[in-house]
């Protein structure tokens, strides 16, 4: 369907004929507005009582079991979009114009025509037509009010795909050799190893083949206490990792036997936070050091 | 009152009587404006309020403020977040130019999730 062709026709059409409001202005439904609104100008009360300028539209809806006239162009082009896929609707502006207030006892009338239809536009709702009509109330030949209304009609944007649960055996997978292969050995087993040279006794993280103190290879670990302090962290957004969800914190431990080893901290980071260890179980093969803020601190 | 004056804060509690009561009264008879159920399968998070009482809030809010006298001449509005029930609904407004003898205000009604409506009201006041 050629929504812009459609709009042209409808607009060519010009002004619908006249439609009456279903009652005069009247007193009973002013109340019944001011009473819902709040509204307590004394002007709308009394002998001398006029109508809620804002009230205009009020008295022309088409009510409960009310059917759009055949020649109202904003049903015409409501259903050109319908048919051309853009289904739900969502009114952005209304512009009335009261050229004066109404007496009870008027009967107004009320005419609309197409003003505008602008798109298809991307909009945050999704892509969509603006479409803009203009209405004129009447009491007799008089023009009493005036209103520029708009309405998007969008075909509403397809909702996301929910996001697959991250799978937690698809982590990255550490490299493990002969260097390291104590360290992911003793995380299986419940131990935190740290690397001490076999010959000076330096303790050293990441794990290496060499001291770089004495350059003995004969290196051995002593199994930490489990407890340290964060030294620095990040908090990871992007790029998404495979087997996480972000964001997440990967936090540099300094270790109360004094090395500094990375793993995923629980909890709000925080610069001298006190950590203990977790050994967390990816799976059979794999277990990996993380970290959670200190029970008894 | 003068161009720059502010109008005095106002706070509307949109709670579902409010909500329904409105629609009602200005004949909007459309479901998502009294039944929850309804308005929450169309993708709403609860009922809220419809356009014609908008406009009836924003006209009383320059009322109120501007007096009895204070002929309300348009009201020109641009809507934005919905406000659904339970909201609050918070009215700032100032007078920002004079047209003729009218003065125009410009009015925002804020909820929790943004504006609501942001427009302007014109009026003509005596003296």
């Amino acid at each position: 369907m050629d929504v812009e062709k459609e709009a042209a026709r409808i607009a060519e059409a010009g002004e619908s004929a006249r439609r009456f409001a279903r009652d005069p202005v009247n007193l009973p439904m002013i109340h019944n507005w001011t009473e819902a609104i709040g509204d307590t100008n004394p002007r709308y009360t009394g002998p001398d009582a006029v109508a809620p300028p804002a009230m205009v539209q009020v008295w022309t809806m088409y009510g409960l079991n009310g059917v759009r006239d055949a020649d109202d162009p904003l049903g015409a082009m409501v259903r050109v979009l319908d048919e051309a896929g853009f289904t739900s609707v969502v009114a952005t502006n209304s512009d009335q114009t009261y050229h004066r207030y109404l007496k009870p006892g008027e009967h107004v009338s009320v005419t609309a025509r197409l003003e505008d239809v602008t798109g298809p536009k991307k909009t945050a709702l999704g892509e969509g037509w603006f479409v803009t009509t203009r209405s004129t109330w009447y009491v007799e030949d008089e023009i009493v009010a005036e209103m520029r209304f708009r309405i998007l009609k969008f075909r509403p944007a397809v909702a996301e795909k929910p996001k697959a649960e991250p799978v937690r055996t698809q982590v990255i997978r550490p490299a493990i050799n002969r260097d390291t292969e104590y360290f992911w050995e003793g995380l299986k087993q419940g131990e935190l190893r740290i690397q001490r040279c076999g010959q000076c006794g330096l303790l050293r993280h990441p794990p290496g083949p060499m001291c770089p103190e004495c350059g003995a290879t004969k290196p051995k670990y002593l199994v930490s206490e489990g407890y340290g302090v964060v030294y620095s962290y990040v908090v990871h957004h992007h790029p998404r990792v495979p087997g996480r969800e972000v964001p997440f914190v990967i936090a540099l431990v300094e270790l109360d036997e004094g090395v500094r080893m990375l793993g995923e901290l629980a909890g709000v980071p925080r610069i001298g936070l006190p950590v203990q260890v977790v050994f967390t179980k990816v799976d059979d093969e794999l277990t990996m050091p993380t970290w959670r803020p200190r029970e008894d601190r | 009152m003068r161009i720059g004056d502010s109008l005095p804060e106002w706070h509307v509690e949109a709670t579902p009587t409010f909500v329904i009561s409105t629609a009602l009264a200005t004949r909007d008879f459309q479901d998502v404006h009294h039944d929850r159920d309804l308005a929450i399968k169309r993708g709403s998070k609860d009922i809220f309020i419809n356009i014609l009482t908008t406009t009836g809030l924003v006209q009383r809010y320059v009322t109120d403020w501007a007096g009895e006298d204070a002929q309300v001449k348009q009201v020109n509005i641009r809507l934005g977040a919905p406000c659904y029930a339970y909201d609050t609904l918070k009215f700032f407004g100032q007078v920002i130019e004079r047209v003729e003898d009218d003065l125009v205000v410009e009015v925002v009604g804020r909820t929790g999730h943004g504006d609501h409506v942001t427009g302007t009201v014109r009026i003509g006041v005596p003296g």
